[in-house]
């Protein structure tokens, strides 16, 4: 069912997921999958919907009034007005804390952080005050109607500051969610669920593919549920498991090992926490070898969690070490990207060597 | 944020073209996307271009008219030119002065602006203080006595607590800091209330998962206290902003101390709650004394209450150990905030009588006639029941029969709530998040086990 992903500027080349509901429309360019559209784009129809679908939604954070600097916010205030779409002072803090009031008394929010790299500022706030305001408050209180948005991980030219995973950070806090979509259809239904999810959640979207994936996606109103991961590529040797961006450079891996006789089984966690543990240790049962894959540099990344927890529960039928290729522990760096990132090549020399252990 | 963009790929592209990285970068295209850094930049660097161009050749911009000579006309709106090189001191030669009503005996002032009471509110006002009074005593030697694991009380701050309250309408919803337990008070949590939260028994709403004081009830419109300082600032711009959208009569109420203006929150909450034209009345209670650093140690400024300025938010200093200057500013904060659709900031200036809490000796670090100064002279409730009594609302007989009942439903209510049973365990895992998932409902399961196989290691009073 995987499709062929190859090089990520080509069109329509990305796994089709069996969520979703199968539009028909006489639009041109509209094939019964839905629309082709690139990954900001299926974001944009995920905020149209919410802010369609519920009166007492609001989109807001810096510069999303004319757009968003990635422009998933195009026409959204000229079409829900500016009290419920609107630009914010340029204050994470003041982002999040604003929006875990507004959803304290009943609102959808869907606060945006314009890099996740400058979420930091606002990690009381996610921490100390989102994450626990249900449970401090004997679910007196909660603030589930808050999603924060977050473009992550590495675009090629970002350097420290633009291109940082800090999933791991969140994924430490019990209290809120953490999603990732890998592209334009998973982003829009997962979306969705994390709106209307009465939970809080960080949402992050990988930047690399915002304009490079290109996917159909159903124009109706769909949602992908959080906490199930998917096995987008079956395969008998090793598992894969990783999120976002990065599993199109890991079907890359798959691709090419299937080129030496290595059958690869690829997942997407899709939601980090609170994770699918049972399909990742159903398949690593299967094929009896675990590789993960992130962006984030290696040490304390949720790879390290993945790998434990398969480890207790899987211990008898691995047949190598857990596998961990990711990012390394500098900070992310300008020129040396190419040599920090978890390539492909790296990542099919970790399949060689784990299958020939 | 943009320039960095900006550089970074030509730097990139530089280094490339000079390296021969494109060769390893086939795999992953790692070229500059057009599209991308086009919409990215493009609004951003137009403008940056447009401003830098000017900057470099003020000859090009030789007034050309009347109205150039006089203001420039800024994003921001037109601002006066002036020849004179003067900057704006650092403070104006007097202090803000501070609104009061009474003088120092409980006697009002002539000629004072104020909004009257009636003997009902002014007694039960004084009562609430009474009331808060005797809560803050008998805790604290619950505390003492081991019974409870913490307290915090809010002597000195009794008139901020129930006057501000009073002012208030029941709809207004409160985002605490930690010491206006007697706002909650007066909105009827009852004694029995907070005495189970305290001892965090099966009865306290917070399920026992917080520390004591940590009170909050939806019931009252009154936010759970979270321990964090000033978190609940932005919180309170948010809550005012819903309350604006869904067109309420009703504003957001936010409380926090003099130490808690210096946390970036303060800033951002004012500032939200300005732009967004927010119903937020903000009440700082500037008590001198954060823990034990010294308000001279916390800021520079005369106080907080030249903050709002700054910000755009109207603001009033008021003496807050004056309840019914408290009641006065807070009841017209409230209406502006209110029937104007603006934040309000009030700076009411007091004294944190006792200890920061029960973890501290405050004697160490601060004089005891200070402390003993505001104890006596400045007292709020002496100062308003001089007041009820002068007006003939209030006796002796009154004041022994309330503070007598009030103690034995105290005891009352600490006996009660220290023989509840606990929570039961599976409130642990509770509420994390709307429905447990998977893991809590493993580790759920292996608690229990646990805790049938080894008892002793666990306290009793719990449910498994």
């Amino acid at each position: 069912m995987a499709g062929l992903l190859g090089r990520l500027s080509r069109r329509s080349s990305f796994p089709v997921s069996g969520h979703g509901i199968r539009m028909f429309s006489t639009v041109e360019h509209v094939s019964e999958n839905g629309k082709s559209m690139n990954l900001y784009s299926a974001i944009n129809q995920a905020l149209h919907i919410a802010l369609e679908t519920d009166p007492r939604s609001y989109v807001f954070g810096e510069d999303v009034g004319f757009g968003g600097v990635f422009r998933c916010t195009t026409g959204l205030a000229e079409r829900f007005g500016k009290s419920r779409v609107f630009n914010t002072p340029l204050c994470e803090q003041g982002i999040v804390g604003f929006g875990i009031g507004l959803a304290a008394m009943g609102n959808r929010v869907i606060a945006e952080i314009q890099f996740a790299d400058y979420i930091f500022p606002a990690f009381d706030q996610i921490v100390n005050e989102a994450a626990k305001f249900r449970y401090r408050s004997g679910n007196q209180f909660n603030c589930g109607g808050l999603t924060i948005r977050a473009p992550y991980g590495a675009v090629g030219h970002g350097g420290h500051y633009h291109s940082q995973s800090p999933e791991a950070f969140f994924c430490h806090v019990p209290g809120i969610k953490v999603v990732i979509p890998r592209s334009p259809r998973e982003a829009k239904g997962l979306l969705l669920s994390s709106i209307r999810d009465p939970n809080p959640v960080v949402f992050f979207e990988p930047k690399w593919l915002y304009r490079q994936a290109v996917e159909d996606v159903p124009e109706d109103d769909y949602m992908i549920p959080l906490s199930e991961a998917e096995v987008i590529r079956e395969g008998s040797d090793i598992t894969l498991v990783g999120w976002g961006a990065q599993l199109t450079i890991m079907e890359q891996a798959c691709l090419d090992a299937e080129k030496e006789g290595i059958s690869c089984e690829l997942i997407d966690l899709k939601t980090l926490i609170p994770w699918d543990k049972e399909i990742v240790e159903t398949s690593v049962r299967k094929t009896g070898r675990l590789l993960i894959s992130h962006e984030a540099p290696v040490t304390g990344g949720f790879g390290a969690e993945i790998a434990a927890t398969i480890v207790e529960r899987c211990f008898l039928r691995l047949e190598a070490p857990v596998s961990r290729v990711c990012g390394l522990d500098t900070p992310f760096p300008l020129v040396f990207e190419p040599f920090y990132m978890p390539t492909k090549n790296k990542i099919l020399d970790a399949i060689k060597s784990t299958v020939n252990y | 944020m943009a320039i960095w963009f900006a550089r970074s790929r030509s730097l990139v592209s530089s280094l490339r073209q000079n390296l021969g990285l494109s060769a390893i970068l086939i795999k992953r295209d790692y070229s500059p996307r057009p599209i991308i850094s086009k919409s990215f930049l493009g609004p951003v660097t137009s403008h940056r271009h447009e401003s830098t161009a000017v900057e470099k050749h003020p000859d090009l911009v030789q007034p050309s008219d009347e109205e150039d000579v006089l203001e420039l006309d800024f994003p921001g709106g037109k601002v006066g030119y002036t020849s004179e090189m003067k900057f704006i001191p650092e403070s104006t030669s007097h202090r803000v002065p501070c609104y009061r009503v009474f003088d120092k005996n409980g006697r009002i002032i002539p000629n004072s602006d104020f909004i009257p009471v009636s003997e009902k509110l002014a007694v039960k006002m004084y009562e609430q203080m009474a009331t808060l009074q005797v809560m803050d005593h008998i805790f604290y030697e619950a505390q003492r006595q081991g019974r409870i694991s913490f307290y915090l009380t809010s002597v000195g701050e009794e008139a901020i607590n129930i006057a501000s309250a009073a002012a208030l309408s029941p709809d207004d919803v409160i985002l605490p800091q930690y010491r206006e337990p007697g706002v909650l008070l007066w909105r009827g949590f009852t004694l029995e209330e907070f005495a189970n939260q305290c001892f965090g028994n099966k009865a306290d709403y917070g399920k026992g998962r917080q520390m004591p004081i940590h009170y909050g009830s939806n019931r009252h419109n009154y936010l759970t206290v979270s321990s964090p300082i000033a978190t609940q600032l932005p919180q309170a711009a948010g809550v005012g902003y819903s309350l604006k959208m869904e067109k309420k009569n009703a504003c957001a109420v936010t409380f926090i101390g003099d130490g808690g203006t210096s946390e970036g929150d303060f800033h951002a909450g004012l500032n939200f709650a300005a732009v967004m034209e927010a119903p937020v009345v903000f009440i700082c209670r500037n008590n001198g004394w954060a823990i034990s650093t010294h308000i001279s140690e916390q800021f520079r400024s005369d106080g907080i209450v030249v903050k709002g300025q700054a910000y755009g938010i109207r603001s009033i200093r008021v003496d807050g150990n004056d309840a019914l200057a408290v009641y006065s500013a807070v009841r017209s904060a409230r209406e502006m905030a209110v029937t104007e659709q603006r934040p309000v900031l009030i700076e009411a200036m007091t004294y944190r009588v006792g200890h920061h809490s029960t973890s501290d000796d405050s004697t160490k670090y601060r004089a005891a006639d200070e402390i003993q100064y505001w104890k006596m002279s400045r007292n709020p409730v002496n100062r308003f029941k001089k007041w009820v009594e002068d007006n003939g609302w209030w006796s002796e007989e009154d004041e022994s029969k309330l503070r007598s009942n009030t103690r034995k439903q105290l005891l009352q209510a600490i006996q009660v709530a220290e023989k509840w049973e606990k929570q039961p365990l599976t409130e642990l895992f509770n509420d994390v998040y709307d429905v447990k998932p998977k893991n809590l409902e493993e580790q759920e399961v292996g608690l229990k086990a646990l805790v049938e196989k080894r008892p002793e290691d666990y306290p009793p009073g719990f449910h498994v």
